[in-house]
């Protein structure tokens, strides 16, 4: 893989909490959520994280996204080191790589007309300027009317909802995405336009996807590359479809074993 | 089959004020059956399980009839029916952690519902909770059931609320998502164990769920609901391979599996275009209509009832592909 040039990448990344002390005089324990990481992710490319609950996941996207400092390790974003670089370049770094989340009732203000909403993350990046035609031009992406501006979240379902919480963190311009489950909380009917939503956003704004999700079809139909985290070390990588059909790590093939379909389930031989 | 079904529900009406969330349903689960009731958020399918169980939040009306055990339960009174809750009906709710006493032990909290329902002393209850948490595969019975809720984890929780609902040989468990708040490593050995314990007391199960593979997992029959009714009904094998009605097939079109996805990348998934309607602003006729492809003006005007095809359409998959060949 030496010819990837990752635009967001973490390297050798270790993170460790400290537990509370078992007896008055023990020495307190630590408990390593990450164990040497290597992650990243090119410009144009869509990558997934897959991995059990209490694997690192939300941990590395901490990480990745600059919200929580390594103990040790770099997060490299464009070439430079974000935590040893200046703050003009570790600003740029906080414009440039952006979040949605899972629930989108939750992540959005009730209170915050979606315009507002919008404007939000230009105010606390404090990106001067005039934001107007950027906020149409982003509601365009995302498919949706400028008349939603003067809404409230309540207003719209959760597929428009996920669709302005993306909308939103596409408001700084930024090159990378880190989406954790985008999708978890929504209907399976509607899980399809935001997947193929974020599929068009990679191809057509050249940005890199970060793509968290529990359900490996997902992954696999949104991601071109996919690692596998548990007991925070990265187990496996590789192309999702190829990985998730002839997985090698034990870890790799229980998330896969875990896998039900509806074919599985008619045939009997799911449970 | 002479037995009585476990529950045999008939134009059940819930509601709130002058406005109904769920429209007129009617199914049944015959003793030892497995049902599938199937929808997306705001169908209407959970406020159909809470009507079950005389559980609807205040202010909410039933109407029409749900037979069980040789009552109608929407006209029984609330202690006939907390009397009833836990021994011949009970329920599995979605999230572990808010429906556990948070303050009380879980082997308490099993025991308390043998107590209530069956004439034995405490201890005995205890030792039943234990032996009932050895059936759920709980490593450490007897240590466990000391715990208190949040010392255990989803998994283990969800299995404590398991054995709670099974602990008087119900004739009918309804579990409301029961695995959705769990890890996918986990959910499987849940689905497994509700599986074979349902099947061994022989209680029916209603399984209340938006996964689909789950259904077909687990269920023997299956309802289909939109926006307060049922829009299919039928053997799971036959609805799940050959459904009928668009928005049947249109869910399970818009489940990825590894076989649709191109390794290029290319594959787009289908989904299914716009939104499940509001309750204040049902569409006329069919509430499918905005968002079918085979949707006319019939289809905008009247509402079809469920036929004997088991799709409540005017224009059912097999028959339009007919037309338009």
């Amino acid at each position: 893989m030496s010819d990837r040039r990752p635009l967001l990448a973490m390297q050798q990344v270790t993170q460790a909490y400290s537990l509370p002390r078992t007896a008055l005089f023990s020495p307190p324990g630590s408990f390593t959520v990450l164990d040497s990481i290597d992650f990243d992710v090119c410009a144009g490319e869509a990558v997934g994280l897959v991995g059990e609950s209490g694997a690192g996941k939300t941990t590395l996207t901490r990480i990745l996204t600059g919200m929580e400092r390594p103990q040790s390790g770099q997060v490299m974003f464009d070439g430079t080191d974000i935590w040893a670089a200046g703050p003009a370049a570790r600003a740029n770094f906080r414009r440039s790589v952006q979040m949605v989340l899972q629930n989108p009732r939750s992540s959005l203000d009730p209170r915050m007309r979606v315009g507002t909403a919008l404007l939000e993350p230009m105010r606390s990046l404090r990106i001067e300027g005039d934001h107007v035609k950027r906020l149409h031009e982003v509601l365009d992406q995302v498919g949706l009317d400028s008349s939603a501006l003067e809404r409230f979240p309540h207003e719209f379902s959760g597929g428009q909802l996920q669709r302005i919480a993306i909308a939103r963190a596409l408001m700084p311009n930024p090159r990378v995405l880190v989406a954790d489950e985008p999708v978890s909380a929504l209907d399976v009917s509607i899980q399809a336009q935001v997947l193929n939503l974020l599929k068009d956003l990679v191809r057509d704004l050249n940005l890199g996807l970060v793509f968290i999700a529990h359900d490996l079809s997902v992954v696999a139909y949104t991601t071109s590359r996919v690692s596998v985290i548990a007991a925070g070390r990265i187990v496996e990588v590789g192309q999702p479809v190829e990985l998730f059909t002839r997985p090698s790590a034990p870890q790799t093939k229980n998330l896969v074993d875990a896998v039900l379909t509806v074919e599985s389930g008619l045939s009997g031989a799911a449970l | 089959m002479t037995t009585a079904p476990a529950i045999e529900v008939k134009n059940l009406i819930v509601g709130y004020e002058d406005l109904n969330a769920v429209r007129g349903v009617s199914f049944s689960v015959p003793a030892g059956g497995r049902m599938g009731l199937v929808g997306e958020s705001g169908s209407g399918k959970s406020m159909t399980a809470l009507a079950l169980m005389g559980l609807l939040p205040s202010g909410w009306q039933a109407r029409g009839e749900v037979l069980h055990d040789g009552v109608n339960l929407v006209t029984q009174s609330d202690k006939a029916l907390s009397s009833r809750r836990g021994k011949t009906i009970s329920m599995v709710f979605q999230d572990p952690m808010s429906s556990l006493n948070p303050v009380r032990r879980v082997g308490d909290q099993i025991a308390d519902v043998i107590h209530r329902h069956s004439d034995v002393s405490r201890r005995e209850a205890m030792r039943q909770a234990i032996d009932l948490m050895v059936q759920m595969n709980l490593p450490r019975p007897e240590q466990l059931a000391r715990s208190y809720p949040h010392q255990i984890s989803g998994g283990q929780k969800q299995r404590i609320m398991i054995a709670m609902a099974l602990a008087c040989y119900p004739q009918l468990i309804i579990a409301d998502e029961p695995t959705t708040a769990l890890d996918v490593t986990v959910q499987k050995q849940v689905l497994r164990l509700l599986n074979a314990a349902t099947r061994e007391r022989n209680s029916a199960l209603l399984m209340i769920t938006h996964d689909l593979p789950v259904i077909a997992a687990m269920c023997d029959t299956v309802a289909v609901m939109y926006a307060g009714r049922i829009v299919e009904y039928g053997p799971v094998q036959e609805v799940f391979r050959n459904p009928r009605h668009h928005y049947t097939r249109g869910l399970l079109d818009s489940q990825p599996t590894m076989d649709n996805i191109a390794l290029d990348g290319t594959s787009r998934l289908v989904s299914i275009p716009g939104m499940v309607p509001p309750l204040q602003r049902l569409p006329s006729g069919c509430a499918f209509h905005p968002r079918c492809p085979a949707a006319t003006d019939k289809c905008r005007a009247e509402m079809p009832e469920l036929a004997a095809n088991g799709a409540a359409c005017w224009h059912p998959v097999g028959a339009t592909a007919a037309v338009e060949a």
